[in-house]
C-alpha cells in the first residue's frame, strides 16, 4: 500500500513539475519577449530594459527556471512586477473567498444530492426518480455561467432576494453569507443531479448484499438498514468523486466570480491575463493546478484504500 | 459498424423507445436547421447598428428585443449558433483524429511509447481546462483561433485515452493476432480491423463532447476573451447583456437559452446513441 501511495504521489509531483516547465516554456516562447508584451508597443526602450532587468528575462530560460524552482521551494512564487507586491501574499489573499465558494458549493449539492439519490434507490423508476435521472446528465453540462446569469437576473437584480455584487462586508458573517448563496448555487447546481447518480447507483448496489439482508431478517426498522447499514457503505465512492469534484470546482469558480464580481483566485488570474501580467498568471494557474493534482491524488488514495483491486493496476 | 445499412432504421427504433433520446434528437436537429440556414430566418443583419431603438423590450419588429446598439438579439444568436457549430466542428475532428492517431500509437506501439504518450496526456490534462485556456490566452491575446487551438490540445488526451484503451483491449484478440499471423501489416490491421471496432464509441463520445466545446467558446467569449466583436456569438451576447443588465434583461435569457438548448440536445442524443449502439459503454447503474 505505501508503495502504491508514494508511486502515485511521485507519479503527480513529476506531472506537475512537468506541467510547471511546460507553462514556463511557453511563456518564454511566444514570439515578442513577456517585458514587450506586456508594456505594450508605446514603450520605450529604457522601461522595457528596466523590467526585463527586474523580471530577470536578461538571464537563460534555464537559469530563470531554476530560480523560479528555488523560489517555489521557498513558497515564493515571484513578484508582480506592475505593483510590487508579492504573488504569493495576492494568491493567498484570494485563496480563502475561492475556497469557500467550492466548499459551500460541493457541501450544499451533498446536501441535496445524497438524500436525492438515496430516495431514488429505494423508490426505484418512482417519477421522483426519473426526474433526478434526467437532471442529472442535464445540469451537469449546462455551462455553470449560464445559470450565474440566470440566477443574477432573477434572484438579484429583479426580485432583489440577494445581493448582486460582492463577497460580502469583512467580519460581517450574516452578510458574507448571503453573498455566498448564489454563486454557490450557480457552482453546485450541476452536480446535485451528478451526486444523486453517484448515491443512487451504489445504493443499488449495496442493497443486495447479504448483510442487508440479515438486517432484514433481524426485523430492523427500514429506515435503519438504509441510513445505518446501506448509506454508509454506498457513500463511499461518491466521497472520492467529491475530491475530484473539488478540484475541478476551484477553476470553475472563474465564472461565479466573475459574473458576481466576487474576489477569488479566478477573478486574479481573469485580470491578470487582461493585463498580461505574467507571474501573476503563473502563480494563480500553479496553485489551481496543483490544487487540482493534489485532489486527484488524495481521491485516488482514498479510493485504493477503499478497494484494494486498484493498487494492482497501476497503468489503467 | 457504423455503415451497415440498419444504422438510421436502428438510431430510429431506439430512440422511438426513449423520449428523452428523441427529444434530444429534435433539439439538435432544430438548432442544426437554424444555424445552418441562419443566414435565411434571421430578419436582420446581425451587425446593423440603429441607434434610436436600443435595449428594447421584444416587440413585433424585434422577437427578441434590441441589444445595447440596437442590433436585433434574435439574429444575433441565429448566427450566434454558426461560430459555435464552426467551433465544434473544426475543434472536434482535429482532436478526434490527432487522439485516434496517438492512441492508437499508445495502444498499438511499443511501451516506452506508451509510456511516453500517457504521461503528456495527463500533464494535458493536469491543468483544469479553463486555466490552461486563460493561461494560452494571456500568451497569444485572445481570438477565435486561439480558442479553437486550445480546445483542441485539452481534447486531444480525452479521445487518445479512449482509443488507446480500445486499442490495447483488440491487439490481444484472437481476429487481430489471426491477421499478424497472416503477415497482415500494423497499418492495415489498425485500419481495417481496430479502426471499424473503435468507431461508434468514439463518434458517441465526440457527439457528447459538443456541448462542453460550445460552453468552452461561449464562456471565453463570454470573458471577452474569445470572438472580436462584433461578431456575435452566444458568449459574447452574455458579455453585451451582462453590462447592460440592469437595462434589459432579454440579451442575457437570449443569449443562455441556445445554450441550454445545446447542452440538453447534444447530451440527451448521445445518451441514447450510446444506449443503442454501444450498450457496453453503458453505466450499470440504468
Amino acid at each position: 500500500m505505501l508503495t502504491f501511495i508514494v508511486r502515485r504521489a511521485l507519479t503527480s509531483v513529476f506531472i506537475l513539475v512537468l506541467a510547471v516547465s511546460l507553462l514556463f516554456g511557453m511563456i518564454h516562447m511566444v514570439p515578442g519577449d513577456p517585458a514587450s508584451v506586456m508594456l505594450g508597443p508605446k514603450a520605450t526602450p529604457e522601461v522595457r530594459a528596466e523590467l526585463v532587468r527586474r523580471m530577470g528575462l536578461d538571464r537563460p530560460v534555464i537559469v530563470q527556471l531554476g530560480k523560479f524552482y528555488a523560489g517555489l521551494a521557498r513558497g515564493d512564487l515571484g513578484v508582480d512586477p506592475f505593483s510590487g507586491r508579492a504573488v504569493t501574499d495576492s494568491v493567498l489573499e484570494q485563496l480563502p473567498y475561492t475556497l469557500v465558494l467550492v466548499l459551500a458549493a460541493i457541501g450544499g449539492a451533498s446536501l441535496l444530492g445524497i438524500p436525492l439519490g438515496c430516495f431514488s434507490a429505494i423508490r426505484r423508476n418512482s417519477l421522483l426518480d426519473r426526474l433526478t435521472g434526467a437532471m442529472s446528465v442535464a445540469f451537469i453540462a449546462i455551462p455553470s455561467f449560464v445559470v450565474a446569469l440566470y440566477l443574477l437576473l432573477w434572484l438579484a437584480v429583479k426580485w432583489r432576494w440577494f445581493p448582486a455584487m460582492g463577497a460580502g462586508e469583512v467580519g460581517d458573517y450574516p452578510d458574507q453569507l448571503r453573498h455566498l448563496v448564489l454563486p454557490a448555487i450557480a457552482l453546485g447546481l450541476g452536480w446535485v443531479g451528478y451526486i444523486a447518480r453517484l448515491v443512487r447507483s451504489s445504493m443499488l448496489e449495496v442493497m443486495e448484499e447479504n448483510h442487508i439482508r440479515t438486517a432484514r431478517a433481524f426485523g430492523l426498522p427500514e429506515r435503519t438498514i438504509v441510513v445505518h447499514y446501506a448509506l454508509r457503505i454506498a457513500i463511499l465512492p461518491t466521497v472520492t468523486i467529491l475530491g475530484l469534484g473539488i478540484g475541478s470546482l476551484l477553476s470553475g469558480a472563474l465564472f461565479a466570480e466573475i459574473v458576481f464580481s466576487r474576489p477569488g483566485i479566478g477573478r486574479l488570474l481573469y485580470e491578470a491575463v487582461a493585463t498580461r501580467n505574467y507571474p501573476v498568471v503563473m502563480g494563480a494557474v500553479l496553485v489551481t493546478t496543483g490544487f487540482f493534482v493534489l485532489c486527484t491524488l488524495v481521491s485516488d488514495i482514498v479510493n485504493a484504500l477503499l478497494d484494494p483491486r486498484l493498487r494492482e493496476r497501476p497503468r489503467n | 459498424m457504423a455503415t451497415h445499412p440498419g444504422v438510421i432504421v436502428r438510431t430510429f427504433s431506439g430512440l422511438k423507445k426513449d423520449p428523452l433520446g428523441m427529444t434530444g434528437f429534435v433539439l439538435v436537429s432544430l438548432i442544426l436547421l437554424f444555424t445552418v440556414f441562419a443566414a435565411w430566418l434571421a430578419p436582420y443583419d446581425p451587425l446593423e447598428v440603429d441607434v434610436y431603438d436600443r435595449l428594447s423590450s421584444p416587440s413585433a419588429a424585434h422577437w427578441l428585443g434590441t441589444d445595447q446598439l440596437g442590433r436585433d438579439v434574435l439574429s444575433r444568436v441565429l448566427f450566434g449558433g454558426q461560430v459555435a457549430l464552426k467551433v465544434s466542428l473544426v475543434a472536434i475532428s482535429a482532436s478526434l483524429s490527432i487522439g485516434l492517431v496517438l492512441g492508437m500509437m499508445a495502444g498499438f506501439g511499443p511501451r516506452w511509447l506508451d509510456r511516453i504518450l500517457v504521461v503528456s496526456f495527463d500533464t494535458v490534462r493536469s491543468f483544469p481546462t479553463i486555466m490552461f485556456a486563460l493561461a494560452i490566452i494571456a500568451l497569444t491575446g485572445p481570438s477565435l483561433n486561439t480558442v479553437i487551438v486550445v480546445i483542441i490540445l485539452t481534447s486531444i488526451p480525452v479521445y487518445a485515452r479512449v482509443v488507446r484503451t480500445q486499442t490495447q483491449a483488440l491487439r490481444e484478440r484472437d481476429f487481430i493476432l489471426a491477421e499478424r499471423a497472416m503477415g497482415a501489416s500494423t497499418l492495415r490491421i489498425l485500419r481495417d480491423h481496430v479502426l471499424p471496432n473503435i468507431a461508434a464509441p468514439l463518434l458517441i463520445l465526440a457527439s457528447m463532447d459538443v456541448p462542453s466545446v460550445v460552453g468552452m467558446e461561449a464562456g471565453l467569449s463570454f470573458l471577452g476573451l474569445g470572438v472580436s466583436p462584433p461578431t456575435p456569438s452566444w458568449g459574447s451576447i452574455l458579455n453585451d447583456g451582462y453590462s447592460y443588465l440592469r437595462n434589459s434583461p432579454w440579451p442575457i435569457i437570449a443569449g443562455g437559452l441556445p445554450l441550454i438548448a445545446v447542452t440538453l440536445g447534444f447530451t440527451f442524443f448521445g445518451e441514447s446513441l450510446r444506449d443503442i449502439f454501444d450498450p457496453k459503454l453503458r453505466r450499470k447503474d440504468q
